[in-house]
């Protein structure tokens, strides 16, 4: 793995921020390089959120990713938004919990994944993004599912009884997001 | 110490701290607000003060005042309140008192936008506010030479009595990356401040002023001022090169976070055959003159490209310090709009083909 960029989106409230930030603590744990870039402007409650970020093993340029080698998508705007703008070869990794639709794109490996059903089953429908980072670490090993969990134990740890949901759907959606894969996306 | 991740802003905040800021005044502004966020925090467990002003013109009294009293301080604020401080800048670099000044630069002119831009060169480099005088500039373009920058300014500004500013923009303040904090802070020895207000129970009192109404005075003043920026010219150049080598067609100069895609820009055209260097100014008063014309004059150069997030305004000091030896184009987009790495490097194949077409000889006609 030379540089890996991914863009996180969704609707502000959905976990989408801190997703990507969980990613880029774990990318430090690993002594990586490792940018993590909000969406910043105008916005409105209930619209969309979305940040990027860029894991590295070298001195990361551009902040600014327009193409970015994975889209996780939380709802349809994001969808519409980013499914178009991942690399060729890339993964775009759709929450078909509230995205019906489905990229005609042939140029990418697309995994539909009901992760606000997953959330919900497990306990609370406050972990999908932790359902949906499982998922991407799962497809693309980008870092190690291990070095993850202890990122969530450390970051999420005050609450107890979450912290167990989280690692609970952390490891489905790991698992289902390498079954998914089929190893095919592995950095 | 571990590396940790921090935003820009508040790992701007948290050095401000290490380095020993004890006053903090600010008036909030987007996209800079975390700074002010963290230190309401911060400031306390340190014993500082934090106060939120009125407004950005009392936030640049307030910095003055304090200053006064020989305290390490410091303000952040963007770009229109950036305009409203001038006024105490001015008497502050009249009255020969420090302070570091953080600017998190957003879109101009006017209230602007609150994305990112670079479009507040010239206010920071030349000045500005009125009088006879600078301040010094760094630029940063990592999350941590944002840290290193900003322990350095506040020694800078002792060292010379003078404001210092931070000049990040948008993407500086917002983005996370891992950065490092020395476990303790440490820097070379600076004389007593025997000029701050401390309170006259055993001495004669003083008195700081920008007021000299006798004009020779005032002229002493202004030529003291002049001596340390000239001083600053010799012992505080500091600039980065990226892949400059002989064998460069092109020169980019560029600074902040724009440096970052042109570097990003450099590596992808690599592989196709463009041998192109990068030039990043770190500190941008005083300005690297001399290096970078050393730089922009080697044989194989055939164009400096200079890249801002504004319409063009270091490319004035490029131009200087280049003086006519070599062509100096200029790329930029502003306004909250920055170059995309595929924009930049669509400039630098066009300026390399223009180049070699008018170097090929002429076929002659029969």
């Amino acid at each position: 793995m030379a540089q890996y960029e991914v863009t996180w989106a969704g609707f502000g409230g959905q976990g989408i921020m801190v997703a990507g930030q969980l990613l880029a603590y774990t990318g430090i744990e690993e002594g990586k390089q490792v940018v993590w870039i909000p969406s910043y402007g105008p916005e409105m409650r209930g619209g969309t959120a979305y940040c990027t970020v860029v894991v590295s093993d070298s001195r990361i340029g551009s902040p600014i990713i327009n193409n970015p080698r994975a889209a996780c998508v939380f709802n349809r705007p994001s969808f519409d938004k980013f499914g178009p703008k991942v690399r060729p070869g890339g993964l775009l990794l759709v929450n078909s919990s509230l995205i019906t639709a489905t990229t005609d794109r042939t140029d990418i490996t697309q995994i539909l994944l009901p992760a606000n059903r997953i959330a919900i089953d497990a306990g609370s429908p406050k972990v999908t993004n932790i359902v949906m980072l499982g998922a991407f670490v799962g497809a693309t090993g980008i870092v190690s599912y291990n070095h993850l969990k202890e990122t969530l134990k450390v970051k999420l740890g005050k609450k107890k009884g979450l912290l167990e949901v989280n690692l609970k759907v952390l490891e489905e959606g790991y698992n289902r997001g390498k079954a998914e894969s089929k190893g095919k996306l592995r950095a | 110490m571990a590396r940790i991740l921090m935003k820009g802003n508040e790992a701007i905040a948290e050095a401000a701290i290490r380095a020993g800021a004890t006053n903090y005044f600010c008036y909030p502004i987007t996209p800079q607000s975390e700074v002010a966020e963290y230190l309401v925090k911060r400031m306390p467990e340190v014993g500082g003060v934090f106060l939120q002003a009125e407004s950005e013109i009392a936030v640049a009294n307030m910095i003055l005042g304090a200053s006064c009293t020989g305290k390490r301080v410091f303000t952040s604020s963007s770009s229109p309140g950036i305009s409203l401080m001038q006024e105490g800048l001015s008497y502050m670099a009249g009255s020969q008192l420090p302070c570091v000044v953080l600017n998190i630069v957003r879109g101009g002119p006017g209230l602007g936008g609150i994305l990112p831009a670079q479009s507040d060169y010239f206010q920071a480099v030349k000045g500005g506010g009125h009088g006879d005088y600078r301040l010094l500039v760094l630029a940063p373009s990592t999350i941590q030479e944002a840290v290193d920058l900003t322990m350095l300014a506040f020694h800078l500004a002792d060292k010379y009595r003078n404001p210092v500013m931070i000049l990040g923009d948008g993407m500086i303040g917002q983005m996370m990356e891992p950065v490092e904090f020395p476990d303790s802070y440490s820097e070379p020895e600076l004389p007593p401040k025997d000029w701050a207000a401390t309170g006259a129970s055993d001495r004669d009192p003083l008195i700081i002023r920008s007021l000299f109404l006798d004009p020779t005075t005032l002229e002493e003043n202004s030529i003291i001022l002049h001596k340390k920026y000239e001083q600053a010219k010799k012992e505080e150049i500091r600039f980065e090169n990226y892949k400059v080598k002989p064998s460069n067609k092109v020169l980019i100069v560029s600074y902040g976070t724009m440096a970052r895609i042109c570097q990003t820009v450099i590596d992808d055209l690599e592989p196709e055959g463009y041998s192109v260097g990068l030039f990043r100014p770190i500190s941008l008063f005083p300005y690297p003159e001399v290096a970078l014309r050393k730089e922009a004059t080697r044989k194989n150069i055939e164009s400096v490209l200079v890249v801002e997030m504004s319409m063009g305004q270091m490319v004035e000091d490029v131009e200087k310090a280049v003086a006519g030896a070599r062509p100096v184009n200029f790329f930029g987009r502003t306004g909250g709009i920055v170059p995309t790495p595929e924009e930049v490097k669509d400039q630098i194949k066009k300026l390399i083909k223009k180049k070699s077409r008018r170097g090929r000889p002429a076929k002659k006609r029969k």
